[in-house]
Protein backbone atom coordinates (compact mmCIF):
# COMPACT_ATOMS: atom_id res chain seq x y z
CA UNK A 1 0.00 0.00 0.00
CA UNK A 2 1.33 3.44 -0.47
CA UNK A 3 2.42 5.52 2.33
CA UNK A 4 0.33 9.05 2.18
CA UNK A 5 2.27 11.79 4.15
CA UNK A 6 1.11 11.76 7.86
CA UNK A 7 -0.48 15.12 8.73
CA UNK A 8 0.83 14.89 12.14
CA UNK A 9 4.65 15.70 11.87
CA UNK A 10 6.00 16.48 15.26
CA UNK A 11 9.05 14.93 15.51
CA UNK A 12 8.16 12.86 18.45
CA UNK A 13 11.28 11.13 20.17
CA UNK A 14 13.26 11.43 16.96
CA UNK A 15 13.56 14.92 17.60
CA UNK A 16 15.73 14.40 20.76
CA UNK A 17 18.58 12.58 18.42
CA UNK A 18 21.46 14.50 16.81
CA UNK A 19 21.37 17.38 19.40
CA UNK A 20 24.39 18.54 17.78
CA UNK A 21 22.36 20.60 15.61
CA UNK A 22 21.36 23.38 18.09
CA UNK A 23 24.30 24.04 19.74
CA UNK A 24 25.88 23.21 23.17
CA UNK A 25 22.62 23.56 25.19
CA UNK A 26 20.80 21.40 23.03
CA UNK A 27 23.17 18.50 23.71
CA UNK A 28 23.78 19.25 27.96
CA UNK A 29 20.12 18.71 27.87
CA UNK A 30 20.19 15.51 25.94
CA UNK A 31 23.00 13.93 28.47
CA UNK A 32 21.12 15.97 31.52
CA UNK A 33 18.85 13.28 30.56
CA UNK A 34 20.64 10.41 29.52
CA UNK A 35 22.49 10.36 32.83
CA UNK A 36 19.58 11.60 35.08
CA UNK A 37 17.89 8.02 33.50
CA UNK A 38 21.32 5.51 33.56
CA UNK A 39 21.74 6.94 37.71
CA UNK A 40 18.26 6.16 38.25
CA UNK A 41 18.88 2.40 36.97
CA UNK A 42 22.00 2.13 38.82
CA UNK A 43 20.39 3.58 42.00
CA UNK A 44 17.93 0.86 41.57
CA UNK A 45 20.46 -1.77 40.90
CA UNK A 46 22.04 -0.91 44.10
CA UNK A 47 19.21 -0.68 46.51
CA UNK A 48 18.75 -4.05 45.48
CA UNK A 49 22.75 -5.34 45.63
CA UNK A 50 22.79 -4.05 49.15
CA UNK A 51 20.14 -5.52 50.47
CA UNK A 52 22.12 -9.05 49.78
CA UNK A 53 23.91 -7.73 52.99
CA UNK A 54 20.15 -9.24 55.32
CA UNK A 55 21.41 -12.47 53.92
CA UNK A 56 24.27 -12.68 55.97
CA UNK A 57 28.25 -12.54 54.78
CA UNK A 58 28.22 -15.46 52.36
CA UNK A 59 25.39 -13.60 50.53
CA UNK A 60 27.04 -10.53 50.68
CA UNK A 61 30.22 -12.20 49.13
CA UNK A 62 28.32 -13.48 46.37
CA UNK A 63 27.02 -10.21 45.50
CA UNK A 64 30.66 -9.19 45.75
CA UNK A 65 31.96 -11.68 43.14
CA UNK A 66 29.29 -10.93 40.49
CA UNK A 67 30.00 -6.75 40.72
CA UNK A 68 33.57 -6.62 41.85
CA UNK A 69 34.90 -7.81 38.27
CA UNK A 70 36.29 -5.34 35.75
CA UNK A 71 32.60 -4.88 34.00
CA UNK A 72 31.25 -4.18 37.05
CA UNK A 73 34.30 -1.36 37.14
CA UNK A 74 33.50 0.08 33.82
CA UNK A 75 30.14 0.27 35.08
CA UNK A 76 30.75 2.09 38.29
CA UNK A 77 33.35 4.45 36.38
CA UNK A 78 30.75 4.94 34.37
CA UNK A 79 28.07 5.87 37.29
CA UNK A 80 30.96 7.95 38.07
CA UNK A 81 31.02 10.37 35.51
CA UNK A 82 27.44 9.81 34.96
CA UNK A 83 27.02 11.54 38.77
CA UNK A 84 29.32 14.75 38.51
CA UNK A 85 28.22 15.63 35.12
CA UNK A 86 24.80 15.52 36.47
CA UNK A 87 25.48 16.91 39.28
CA UNK A 88 27.41 20.24 38.03
CA UNK A 89 25.67 20.23 35.21
CA UNK A 90 22.26 20.19 37.27
CA UNK A 91 23.84 23.26 39.75
CA UNK A 92 24.51 25.17 36.19
CA UNK A 93 20.45 24.71 35.01
CA UNK A 94 19.15 25.11 38.79
CA UNK A 95 21.01 29.02 38.05
CA UNK A 96 19.70 29.42 34.63
CA UNK A 97 16.16 28.25 35.21
CA UNK A 98 15.91 31.02 37.97
CA UNK A 99 16.95 33.69 35.26
CA UNK A 100 20.77 33.74 36.63
CA UNK A 101 23.46 34.41 34.65
CA UNK A 102 21.63 34.87 31.31
CA UNK A 103 22.03 38.54 31.04
CA UNK A 104 19.25 41.61 31.11
CA UNK A 105 16.90 41.89 28.49
CA UNK A 106 17.78 44.97 25.83
CA UNK A 107 17.19 46.23 22.33
CA UNK A 108 18.45 43.27 19.44
CA UNK A 109 20.76 44.09 16.71
CA UNK A 110 22.17 42.47 13.07
CA UNK A 111 23.19 39.40 13.75
CA UNK A 112 20.67 38.50 16.56
CA UNK A 113 22.76 36.47 18.58
CA UNK A 114 20.49 35.55 21.76
CA UNK A 115 22.53 36.94 25.03
CA UNK A 116 21.27 33.90 26.80
CA UNK A 117 23.19 31.40 25.04
CA UNK A 118 26.18 33.54 26.58
CA UNK A 119 29.47 31.88 27.42
CA UNK A 120 28.96 32.19 30.71
CA UNK A 121 26.12 29.81 31.37
CA UNK A 122 27.74 27.71 28.34
CA UNK A 123 31.00 27.16 30.03
CA UNK A 124 29.30 25.37 32.69
CA UNK A 125 28.32 22.71 30.19
CA UNK A 126 32.38 21.94 29.56
CA UNK A 127 33.10 22.32 33.44
CA UNK A 128 31.11 19.80 33.77
CA UNK A 129 32.13 17.12 31.02
CA UNK A 130 35.81 18.22 32.11
CA UNK A 131 34.95 17.10 35.99
CA UNK A 132 33.45 13.93 34.85
CA UNK A 133 35.96 12.88 32.89
CA UNK A 134 38.73 13.86 35.51
CA UNK A 135 36.46 12.11 38.22
CA UNK A 136 36.27 8.62 35.85
CA UNK A 137 39.69 9.30 35.89
CA UNK A 138 40.19 9.14 39.47
CA UNK A 139 37.68 6.73 40.10
CA UNK A 140 39.70 4.31 37.43
CA UNK A 141 43.04 4.95 39.29
CA UNK A 142 41.27 3.23 42.40
CA UNK A 143 39.21 0.69 40.99
CA UNK A 144 41.71 -0.89 38.83
CA UNK A 145 44.78 0.55 40.52
CA UNK A 146 44.36 -1.62 43.14
CA UNK A 147 45.26 -0.89 46.78
CA UNK B 1 67.24 35.62 -0.83
CA UNK B 2 65.05 38.73 0.57
CA UNK B 3 63.48 39.06 -2.72
CA UNK B 4 62.65 34.87 -2.58
CA UNK B 5 61.07 35.44 0.33
CA UNK B 6 59.15 38.34 -0.62
CA UNK B 7 58.15 36.15 -3.40
CA UNK B 8 57.17 33.40 -1.46
CA UNK B 9 55.04 35.50 0.73
CA UNK B 10 53.20 37.25 -2.49
CA UNK B 11 52.36 34.18 -4.12
CA UNK B 12 50.78 32.44 -0.70
CA UNK B 13 49.09 35.89 -0.39
CA UNK B 14 47.59 35.48 -4.00
CA UNK B 15 46.78 31.93 -3.48
CA UNK B 16 44.89 32.84 -0.16
CA UNK B 17 42.86 35.89 -1.81
CA UNK B 18 42.16 33.24 -4.85
CA UNK B 19 40.44 30.76 -2.44
CA UNK B 20 39.11 33.29 -0.16
CA UNK B 21 37.57 34.50 -3.81
CA UNK B 22 36.67 31.27 -4.71
CA UNK B 23 34.93 30.59 -1.48
CA UNK B 24 32.64 33.61 -1.82
CA UNK B 25 31.39 32.94 -5.04
CA UNK B 26 31.91 28.94 -5.30
CA UNK B 27 28.50 28.17 -6.66
CA UNK B 28 26.58 29.20 -10.06
CA UNK B 29 23.42 26.25 -9.59
CA UNK B 30 22.77 24.49 -6.69
CA UNK B 31 20.05 21.38 -6.68
CA UNK B 32 17.07 22.03 -4.41
CA UNK B 33 15.67 18.82 -2.65
CA UNK B 34 12.05 19.66 -2.20
CA UNK B 35 9.81 17.71 0.08
CA UNK B 36 6.47 17.11 -1.45
CA UNK B 37 3.29 15.52 -0.30
CA UNK B 38 -0.06 16.08 -0.93
CA UNK B 39 -2.20 14.10 0.93
CA UNK B 40 -5.61 14.78 -0.27
CA UNK B 41 -4.74 13.71 -3.62
CA UNK B 42 -3.03 10.56 -2.23
CA UNK B 43 0.48 11.80 -3.24
CA UNK B 44 3.07 9.78 -1.80
CA UNK B 45 5.80 12.20 -0.18
CA UNK B 46 8.79 12.08 -1.87
CA UNK B 47 11.78 14.81 -2.90
CA UNK B 48 12.11 16.05 -6.35
CA UNK B 49 15.13 17.02 -6.88
CA UNK B 50 15.44 20.58 -8.89
CA UNK B 51 18.80 22.34 -10.45
CA UNK B 52 18.56 26.19 -9.99
CA UNK B 53 20.86 29.18 -11.30
CA UNK B 54 21.85 31.25 -7.89
CA UNK B 55 23.93 34.38 -7.61
CA UNK B 56 25.94 35.58 -4.52
CA UNK B 57 22.50 37.15 -3.38
CA UNK B 58 19.82 34.56 -3.98
CA UNK B 59 18.62 33.06 -1.20
CA UNK B 60 16.59 29.95 -0.75
CA UNK B 61 13.14 31.46 -1.16
CA UNK B 62 14.42 33.03 -4.38
CA UNK B 63 15.48 29.89 -5.63
CA UNK B 64 12.37 28.08 -4.80
CA UNK B 65 10.27 30.64 -6.16
CA UNK B 66 12.31 30.23 -9.41
CA UNK B 67 11.67 26.30 -9.36
CA UNK B 68 8.18 27.22 -8.86
CA UNK B 69 8.31 29.77 -11.95
CA UNK B 70 10.56 27.96 -14.24
CA UNK B 71 10.12 24.20 -13.23
CA UNK B 72 7.57 22.61 -11.93
CA UNK B 73 4.53 25.66 -10.50
CA UNK B 74 2.46 23.25 -8.25
CA UNK B 75 5.33 23.54 -5.30
CA UNK B 76 3.45 24.78 -2.39
CA UNK B 77 5.20 27.27 -0.33
CA UNK B 78 3.91 29.70 1.94
CA UNK B 79 5.76 33.46 1.72
CA UNK B 80 4.76 37.20 1.81
CA UNK B 81 7.59 40.12 2.83
CA UNK B 82 10.96 38.63 1.46
CA UNK B 83 12.25 40.69 4.13
CA UNK B 84 12.50 38.48 7.65
CA UNK B 85 9.27 40.90 8.52
CA UNK B 86 6.16 38.86 8.30
CA UNK B 87 7.41 35.36 9.33
CA UNK B 88 5.85 33.04 6.61
CA UNK B 89 8.60 31.25 5.17
CA UNK B 90 9.24 29.06 7.80
CA UNK B 91 10.93 25.60 6.73
CA UNK B 92 13.33 23.57 7.63
CA UNK B 93 16.51 24.09 5.39
CA UNK B 94 19.54 20.96 5.53
CA UNK B 95 17.56 20.13 8.67
CA UNK B 96 17.46 23.46 10.90
CA UNK B 97 14.10 25.25 10.74
CA UNK B 98 15.07 28.76 9.28
CA UNK B 99 13.54 31.48 7.06
CA UNK B 100 13.70 30.77 3.75
CA UNK B 101 13.60 34.69 2.57
CA UNK B 102 16.55 35.15 4.95
CA UNK B 103 18.61 32.28 4.17
CA UNK B 104 21.36 32.98 1.71
CA UNK B 105 22.36 30.18 -0.32
CA UNK B 106 25.92 31.54 -0.58
CA UNK B 107 25.46 30.54 3.18
CA UNK B 108 25.11 27.22 3.23
CA UNK B 109 27.33 24.27 2.73
CA UNK B 110 27.37 21.55 -0.25
CA UNK B 111 25.71 22.04 -3.57
CA UNK B 112 22.20 20.31 -2.51
CA UNK B 113 19.87 22.05 -0.35
CA UNK B 114 17.27 20.35 1.39
CA UNK B 115 14.03 21.71 1.89
CA UNK B 116 11.57 20.31 4.22
CA UNK B 117 8.20 21.49 5.64
CA UNK B 118 8.79 22.99 9.80
CA UNK B 119 8.35 19.71 12.22
CA UNK B 120 6.09 20.19 14.94
CA UNK B 121 3.43 21.94 12.94
CA UNK B 122 0.46 19.67 10.84
CA UNK B 123 1.50 19.46 7.60
CA UNK B 124 -0.67 20.30 4.91
CA UNK B 125 1.16 20.20 1.51
CA UNK B 126 4.90 20.37 0.39
CA UNK B 127 6.26 22.81 2.43
CA UNK B 128 2.92 24.34 3.63
CA UNK B 129 2.06 23.40 7.72
CA UNK B 130 -0.60 24.28 9.39
CA UNK B 131 0.25 26.93 12.10
CA UNK B 132 -3.95 27.08 13.97
CA UNK B 133 -2.43 25.38 17.48
CA UNK B 134 0.43 27.37 17.89
CA UNK B 135 -1.81 30.56 17.13
CA UNK B 136 -3.87 28.62 19.65
CA UNK B 137 -1.11 28.18 22.26
CA UNK B 138 -0.63 31.74 21.89
CA UNK B 139 -4.02 32.74 22.82
CA UNK B 140 -4.21 30.85 25.62
CA UNK B 141 -1.40 33.15 27.33
CA UNK B 142 -4.33 36.18 27.27
CA UNK B 143 -1.83 38.79 24.87
CA UNK B 144 -2.65 41.65 25.97
CA UNK B 145 -2.27 44.34 28.35
CA UNK B 146 -5.04 43.89 31.07
CA UNK B 147 -5.37 46.90 33.21
CA UNK B 148 -8.71 48.18 34.94
CA UNK B 149 -7.17 51.13 35.42
CA UNK B 150 -7.63 52.47 31.21
CA UNK B 151 -10.85 52.55 30.23
CA UNK B 152 -11.34 52.00 26.90
CA UNK B 153 -15.18 52.92 26.35
CA UNK B 154 -14.23 56.58 27.63
CA UNK B 155 -13.16 58.04 24.87
CA UNK B 156 -13.26 61.48 25.86
CA UNK B 157 -10.38 61.13 27.75
CA UNK B 158 -6.96 60.93 26.44
CA UNK B 159 -4.28 59.34 28.65
CA UNK B 160 -0.85 57.55 28.54
CA UNK B 161 0.98 55.19 30.43
CA UNK B 162 4.25 56.67 31.93
CA UNK B 163 6.61 53.98 30.98
CA UNK B 164 10.25 54.78 31.50
CA UNK B 165 12.83 53.63 28.83
CA UNK B 166 14.24 51.57 31.22
CA UNK B 167 10.80 50.09 31.78
CA UNK B 168 10.71 49.65 27.99
CA UNK B 169 13.65 47.65 27.41
CA UNK B 170 12.41 44.85 30.06
CA UNK B 171 10.32 43.73 27.55
CA UNK B 172 11.30 45.42 23.79
CA UNK B 173 12.79 42.34 22.62
CA UNK B 174 10.34 40.10 23.51
CA UNK B 175 7.84 42.36 21.78
CA UNK B 176 9.80 41.65 18.17
CA UNK B 177 8.37 38.12 18.10
CA UNK B 178 7.22 37.50 14.22
CA UNK B 179 5.40 34.25 15.12
CA UNK B 180 7.42 32.59 12.89
CA UNK B 181 7.47 29.58 14.40
CA UNK B 182 10.97 28.29 14.25
CA UNK B 183 11.14 28.05 17.69
CA UNK B 184 8.15 26.04 17.90
CA UNK B 185 9.94 23.16 15.52
CA UNK B 186 13.15 23.45 17.13
CA UNK B 187 11.67 22.80 20.44
CA UNK B 188 13.10 19.50 22.03
CA UNK B 189 9.96 19.34 24.33
CA UNK B 190 7.31 20.44 21.49
CA UNK B 191 8.58 17.41 19.58
CA UNK B 192 6.81 14.94 21.50
CA UNK B 193 4.71 17.00 24.38
CA UNK B 194 1.23 18.15 22.62
CA UNK B 195 0.30 20.22 25.29
CA UNK B 196 3.09 22.32 25.82
CA UNK B 197 2.11 25.89 25.03
CA UNK B 198 6.10 26.28 22.97
CA UNK B 199 8.66 28.90 23.48
CA UNK B 200 6.71 31.37 21.46
CA UNK B 201 3.96 31.56 23.86
CA UNK B 202 5.75 31.48 26.90
CA UNK B 203 8.05 33.69 25.87
CA UNK B 204 4.84 36.18 25.15
CA UNK B 205 3.41 35.63 28.67
CA UNK B 206 6.60 37.06 29.86
CA UNK B 207 6.65 40.10 27.16
CA UNK B 208 2.89 41.03 29.25
CA UNK B 209 3.90 39.61 32.62
CA UNK B 210 6.69 42.29 33.10
CA UNK B 211 5.27 44.79 31.08
CA UNK B 212 4.28 47.26 33.95
CA UNK B 213 1.41 48.59 32.00
CA UNK B 214 -0.75 45.16 32.94
CA UNK B 215 -1.35 44.06 36.23
CA UNK B 216 -2.95 40.83 35.58
CA UNK B 217 1.01 39.08 36.89
CA UNK B 218 -0.94 36.61 39.10
CA UNK B 219 -3.26 35.70 36.92
CA UNK B 220 -0.56 34.83 34.03
CA UNK B 221 1.53 32.78 36.25
CA UNK B 222 -1.36 30.67 37.34
CA UNK B 223 -1.97 30.17 33.41
CA UNK B 224 1.62 28.82 33.12
CA UNK B 225 2.35 27.02 36.74
CA UNK B 226 0.86 23.67 35.01
CA UNK B 227 1.69 20.10 34.32
CA UNK B 228 2.83 20.70 30.69
CA UNK B 229 3.71 24.65 31.21
CA UNK B 230 6.48 26.44 31.50
CA UNK B 231 7.91 23.46 34.07
CA UNK B 232 8.26 21.52 31.07
CA UNK B 233 10.82 23.50 29.29
CA UNK B 234 14.36 22.90 30.58
CA UNK B 235 16.48 25.35 28.69
CA UNK B 236 17.68 23.35 25.80
CA UNK B 237 18.18 26.51 24.28
CA UNK B 238 17.32 25.68 20.04
CA UNK B 239 14.50 28.51 20.50
CA UNK B 240 16.54 31.12 21.19
CA UNK B 241 19.52 29.79 18.45
CA UNK B 242 16.95 29.71 15.83
CA UNK B 243 14.81 32.84 16.59
CA UNK B 244 15.39 34.95 13.12
CA UNK B 245 15.01 38.62 14.87
CA UNK B 246 17.10 37.98 18.77
CA UNK B 247 13.93 37.68 20.62
CA UNK B 248 15.45 35.11 22.41
CA UNK B 249 12.40 33.02 23.98
CA UNK B 250 14.76 31.03 26.21
CA UNK B 251 15.77 34.09 28.24
CA UNK B 252 12.10 35.16 28.58
CA UNK B 253 11.05 31.71 29.15
CA UNK B 254 13.98 31.51 32.05
CA UNK B 255 12.79 34.94 33.85
CA UNK B 256 9.52 34.02 34.31
CA UNK B 257 10.42 31.04 35.86
CA UNK B 258 12.71 32.95 38.01
CA UNK B 259 9.53 35.28 39.08
CA UNK B 260 7.54 31.86 39.82
CA UNK B 261 10.69 29.82 41.57
CA UNK B 262 11.33 33.18 43.80
CA UNK B 263 14.87 34.12 42.47
CA UNK B 264 13.29 37.64 41.30
CA UNK B 265 11.18 39.49 43.78
CA UNK B 266 8.64 41.15 41.20
CA UNK B 267 9.94 44.80 42.17
CA UNK B 268 7.61 45.65 38.92
CA UNK B 269 6.28 49.17 39.90
CA UNK B 270 2.68 49.61 37.93
CA UNK B 271 3.31 52.01 35.79
CA UNK B 272 1.35 55.65 36.32
CA UNK B 273 -1.74 56.35 33.60
CA UNK B 274 -1.65 60.27 33.58
CA UNK B 275 -4.27 62.11 31.77
CA UNK B 276 -2.93 64.40 28.80
CA UNK B 277 -5.22 66.06 27.07
CA UNK B 278 -9.19 66.61 27.27
CA UNK B 279 -10.93 67.15 24.00
CA UNK B 280 -13.11 70.02 23.59
CA UNK B 281 -16.59 70.72 24.87
CA UNK B 282 -15.81 69.07 28.42
CA UNK C 1 -3.18 12.07 48.84
CA UNK C 2 -3.50 16.67 48.40
CA UNK C 3 -2.66 17.63 45.07
CA UNK C 4 0.58 19.14 44.45
CA UNK C 5 0.90 22.20 42.46
CA UNK C 6 3.76 21.65 39.54
CA UNK C 7 5.52 24.68 40.73
CA UNK C 8 5.69 22.83 44.23
CA UNK C 9 6.76 19.47 42.53
CA UNK C 10 9.67 21.19 40.82
CA UNK C 11 10.71 23.26 43.90
CA UNK C 12 11.18 20.43 45.96
CA UNK C 13 12.78 18.52 42.79
CA UNK C 14 15.36 21.24 43.03
CA UNK C 15 15.64 21.34 46.38
CA UNK C 16 16.33 17.56 46.89
CA UNK C 17 18.53 17.58 44.09
CA UNK C 18 20.87 19.95 45.98
CA UNK C 19 21.13 18.56 49.01
CA UNK C 20 21.28 15.52 47.59
CA UNK C 21 24.64 16.25 46.19
CA UNK C 22 26.06 16.68 49.53
CA UNK C 23 25.30 13.81 51.02
CA UNK C 24 26.18 11.16 48.12
CA UNK C 25 29.29 13.05 48.27
CA UNK C 26 30.17 12.07 52.05
CA UNK C 27 28.80 8.77 50.67
CA UNK C 28 31.63 8.51 48.21
CA UNK C 29 34.29 9.25 50.08
CA UNK C 30 33.74 7.09 53.18
CA UNK C 31 34.64 4.56 50.30
CA UNK C 32 38.28 6.16 50.44
CA UNK C 33 39.08 6.61 53.95
CA UNK C 34 40.64 3.12 53.71
CA UNK C 35 41.52 1.03 51.01
CA UNK C 36 38.73 0.40 48.65
CA UNK C 37 38.94 -3.61 48.82
CA UNK C 38 39.22 -3.33 52.46
CA UNK C 39 36.00 -0.98 52.34
CA UNK C 40 33.71 -3.79 51.10
CA UNK C 41 34.40 -6.64 52.73
CA UNK C 42 31.27 -7.40 55.18
CA UNK C 43 32.70 -6.82 58.44
CA UNK C 44 33.31 -2.82 57.72
CA UNK C 45 29.80 -2.78 55.84
CA UNK C 46 28.00 -3.80 58.99
CA UNK C 47 29.85 -1.72 60.91
CA UNK C 48 28.80 1.40 59.03
CA UNK C 49 25.08 0.15 59.53
CA UNK C 50 25.70 0.65 63.31
CA UNK C 51 26.88 3.31 63.10
CA UNK C 52 23.76 6.17 64.07
CA UNK C 53 24.84 9.58 61.97
CA UNK C 54 25.58 7.32 58.79
CA UNK C 55 21.98 5.42 59.30
CA UNK C 56 21.02 8.76 59.47
CA UNK C 57 22.90 9.64 56.11
CA UNK C 58 22.06 6.51 54.59
CA UNK C 59 18.37 7.39 54.87
CA UNK C 60 18.22 10.55 53.68
CA UNK C 61 20.02 9.44 50.36
CA UNK C 62 17.35 7.17 50.21
CA UNK C 63 14.83 9.68 50.44
CA UNK C 64 16.24 12.71 48.35
CA UNK C 65 17.65 10.47 45.85
CA UNK C 66 14.06 8.29 45.30
CA UNK C 67 12.20 11.61 45.34
CA UNK C 68 14.53 13.11 42.54
CA UNK C 69 14.68 10.15 40.64
CA UNK C 70 11.76 9.12 40.29
CA UNK C 71 10.39 12.56 40.33
CA UNK C 72 12.41 13.07 36.69
CA UNK C 73 11.54 10.03 35.39
CA UNK C 74 7.75 11.01 35.66
CA UNK C 75 8.68 14.49 33.56
CA UNK C 76 10.69 12.37 31.04
CA UNK C 77 7.49 10.18 30.64
CA UNK C 78 4.81 12.74 30.98
CA UNK C 79 6.61 14.27 27.78
CA UNK C 80 5.95 11.14 25.77
CA UNK C 81 2.35 11.15 25.68
CA UNK C 82 -0.68 13.13 26.73
CA UNK C 83 -3.59 10.72 27.16
CA UNK C 84 -5.57 10.78 30.91
CA UNK C 85 -4.70 7.56 31.41
CA UNK C 86 -1.50 7.62 30.74
CA UNK C 87 -0.71 10.81 32.50
CA UNK C 88 -2.82 9.23 35.55
CA UNK C 89 -0.65 5.92 35.19
CA UNK C 90 2.66 7.69 35.14
CA UNK C 91 2.15 9.78 38.17
CA UNK C 92 0.82 6.83 39.83
CA UNK C 93 3.73 4.33 39.08
CA UNK C 94 6.41 6.79 39.52
CA UNK C 95 4.88 7.44 43.35
CA UNK C 96 4.51 3.80 44.01
CA UNK C 97 7.91 3.08 42.72
CA UNK C 98 9.47 5.57 45.00
CA UNK C 99 7.69 4.64 47.77
CA UNK C 100 8.62 0.80 47.22
CA UNK C 101 12.44 1.62 46.47
CA UNK C 102 12.37 3.78 50.35
CA UNK C 103 10.51 1.31 51.73
CA UNK C 104 12.77 -1.60 50.41
CA UNK C 105 16.29 0.07 51.31
CA UNK C 106 14.49 1.24 54.44
CA UNK C 107 14.04 -2.35 55.23
CA UNK C 108 17.85 -3.27 54.29
CA UNK C 109 18.92 -0.20 56.65
CA UNK C 110 16.99 -1.73 60.05
CA UNK C 111 17.05 -5.53 59.57
CA UNK C 112 21.60 -4.99 58.49
CA UNK C 113 21.10 -2.49 61.84
CA UNK C 114 20.02 -4.80 64.12
CA UNK C 115 22.58 -7.17 62.89
CA UNK C 116 25.19 -8.16 65.08
CA UNK C 117 28.62 -9.08 63.76
CA UNK C 118 29.39 -12.68 62.68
Amino acid sequence: MEKVADRNNREGLKGWLNPGRYGWERVSYWLQRLTGVGLLAYFVGHIYETSSLTQGPDAWNAMLELTQTPMGHLILMLVIGMSTYHSVNGIRLIFTHGGKGLGKPGRPDYPYDAISLNYRQKSGIWIALILAAVAMLYGASVLFGGE
Amino acid sequence: MTEQVIEKIETMDKKRAREKHEKEHPKSSVTLKIYRANRLAGERAHYDSIEVPVQRWTTVLDALLYAKEYKDASIGIRYSCRMASCGSCGMKINGIPRLACYTKVSELEGSTITVEPLANFPHIRDLVTDFSQFFAHHRDMQPYIQNEQADIKDMNKLSEFMQSPEDLDKFLQFSYCIKCGLCYSACPTVATDTKFPGPQALSQAYRYFIDNRDTAGKERTKIVDDRHGIWRCHFAGSCSSVCPKGVDPALGIQLLRGHLLGFSKNEKKNAELKERLKREGD
Amino acid sequence: MTMLRESQIMKIHYITGIAALFVVAVHIIMRLIMPYDMSLEYENVIANYHNIPYVILLESILVLIAIHGFNGLRVILLELRQSKAWEDGVTILTIAAMMGVIAYGTRTIIVVNGMGFE
